[in-house]
């Protein structure tokens, strides 16, 4: 794996720390992550940013046990396609939850989170991920 | 478009070789090709080769176009490297179709290639996961397992499948793959083996999982001028159908669909003027068990969300009303990801030669190839032909 430079987690961090997409004001989809044309409308669209409340449920999801490298000291860890309320799913990590609760249909919302760095000297990249919402 | 037809196929031992490297298996089977075609190197008017990503899974090494001839002697003609993931071996295949079939020119290889064990698994897990959306999906820890994982969570939310459904692609395929010689895994594994094999993404275990694997494919594709000259069995090559979708799962319409898939398939048989009904077997993508099923619902073997029932009746078995990848499947015969979408047109080849001995399905006129890129994001299909 490569050793990275900064801008590009530094470009993502209206998306990754505020869960910032799109929503195109021409057929009202809301797009996350932020698309750079709207795929219904193409160059008819009309995009603008769009803050997400963080609010959704569990459409799908696993347990990892065996990861890619950077993740291999978090296993098992729970990774879900979360459906948000506003329509767009978003694949992310699900946290500080019971195991036993996760489940498809299960309401979730998003928290801030350290989500991997790059050995012991390298970059802390964070994001969201999601808890069980009670 | 003129007719295009398969001369000459190549293939090398599947499995985890440490004496072979990534060129010495590329000539192999380039060689072994070129050979079962009775031609000579300098007969050879391009190379089209499948390969991922020999970068990430070796030394860095890319440039695979020269790379490629180079290594087969075939230094000065037109040689292009395609990717397109686990698929990039079926699109190979289609440049080469697509190259013959406009004029362009007379005879071309087509040759898929990956050598994926020079690096240690949590490597090869992340050169991988670059079939994915690495900043969307593998930036959270998204693992193809865990990918395939999701898509077979839904498939049984919504149609009910069971995990002893999924095991038993496995266990056909590796009944199928036992009568291969080329194959990594030649064993038989019984339904309780997969059930209680070790958990990787829940609900897929570990012999719900294609390995990693190292191994090359080629084909020879001429003209039917050419091809008529060069051999009494010509494969014909009937169309070609080639779909994209989203490169992150989370952005697709289905889950428990690829839809890809139902594109490439329709193209491809709308193109050869058949239907799903003409097909007497097929090579598809299983790279986990529950991709064998979402392909055979997609290509209209059985109906979307039947796909574990249809396995479960024994119908994609040898002697089923589709034999499904009697070759043994990527998850038997191995999945050197470039190789792939070569190595499934090498065992139709086969079939349709009636060739394939311990493994023949009997009467094999039409056959399909499906190799997927990514979770789903391009599919490419083939239909053959054997012509009397």
């Amino acid at each position: 794996m490569a050793v990275k430079g900064l801008p590009a987690s530094w470009r993502k961090i209206p998306q990754r720390y505020n869960l910032i997409g799109d929503e195109c004001k021409t057929c009202g989809e809301r797009f996350f992550p932020p698309v750079t044309i709207c795929p219904n409308c193409r160059r008819t669209g009309s995009l603008e940013r769009y803050k997400f409340s963080g609010e959704g449920e569990i459409f799908s999801y696993t347990v990892v046990r065996a990861a890619q490298e950077g993740f291999d000291f978090q296993i098992p860890y729970f990774l879900g396609i979360i459906k948000l309320k506003e329509g767009p799913l978003v694949i992310s990590q699900i946290v500080d939850s019971d195991p036993e609760e996760i489940d498809i249909g299960k309401k979730v919302k998003t928290v801030f989170r350290k989500v991997r760095e790059d050995g012991s000297d390298g970059v802390i990249r964070y994001g969201y991920k999601f808890i069980l919402d009670r | 478009m003129r007719k295009v037809a398969i001369v000459g196929i190549g293939i090398t031992k599947f499995g985890e070789l440490w004496e072979m490297s990534y060129r010495s298996l590329a000539a192999e089977a380039g060689l072994k090709a070129v050979e079962d075609a009775g031609l000579s190197g300098d007969e050879i008017d391009a190379l089209y080769g499948g390969t991922m990503t020999p970068g990430l899974f070796t030394d860095g090494q890319e440039h695979g176009g020269p790379l490629l001839a180079d290594a087969a002697g075939l230094t000065g003609i037109p040689s292009t490297r395609i990717e397109a993931a686990c698929a990039s071996g079926g699109a190979a295949l289609r440049q080469a179709y697509i190259s013959v079939g406009s004029g362009i020119n007379d005879i071309v290889v087509a040759g898929g290639v990956e050598k994926m064990t020079d690096v240690l698994t949590p490597s090869a897990t992340f050169a991988l996961m670059g079939a994915g959306d690495q900043k969307w999906e593998g930036f959270y820890g998204v693992t193809f397992p865990a990918l395939y994982a999701m898509m077979a969570r839904r498939h049984m939310y919504e149609y009910g499948t069971t995990e002893e459904q999924m095991a038993l692609v496995a266990v056909k395929n590796h009944a199928n793959g036992s009568k291969n010689s080329n194959t990594q895994y030649p064993f038989k594994v019984t339904l309780d083996q997969v059930m209680n094999s070790t958990p990787i993404a829940d609900p897929i275990k570990l012999l719900d999982c294609s390995p990693i694997t190292d191994g090359a494919a080629a084909v020879i594709l001429a003209s039917e001028d050419k091809a008529k000259e060069l051999t009494d069995t010509p494969i014909y090559i009937e169309s070609s159908g080639m779909a994209t979708d989203t490169l992150a799962l989370h952005d697709r319409k289905s889950l428990s669909r690829t839809d890809a898939a139902i594109k490439a398939g329709k193209d491809a048989y709308k193109l050869a003027g058949i239907t799903h009904n003409d097909v007497d077997l097929a090579e598809v993508h299983d790279c986990f068990t529950i991709a064998e099923i979402l392909a055979i619902e997609a290509l209209g073997f059985c109906n979307i969300g039947e796909g574990g029932k249809f396995t479960e009746e024994g119908e994609t078995e040898m002697g089923g009303k589709i034999p499904v990848n009697t070759s043994g499947g990527l998850k038997a015969k191995g999945h050197p990801v470039g190789a792939t979408g070569i190595a499934q047109a090498v065992e139709i080849t086969e079939q349709l030669r009636g060739e394939a001995k311990a493994r023949q399905v009997d009467g094999a006129e039409i056959a399909l190839t499906h190799n997927v890129g990514g979770s789903g994001a391009t599919c490419v299909v083939h239909i053959f032909k054997r012509r009397n």
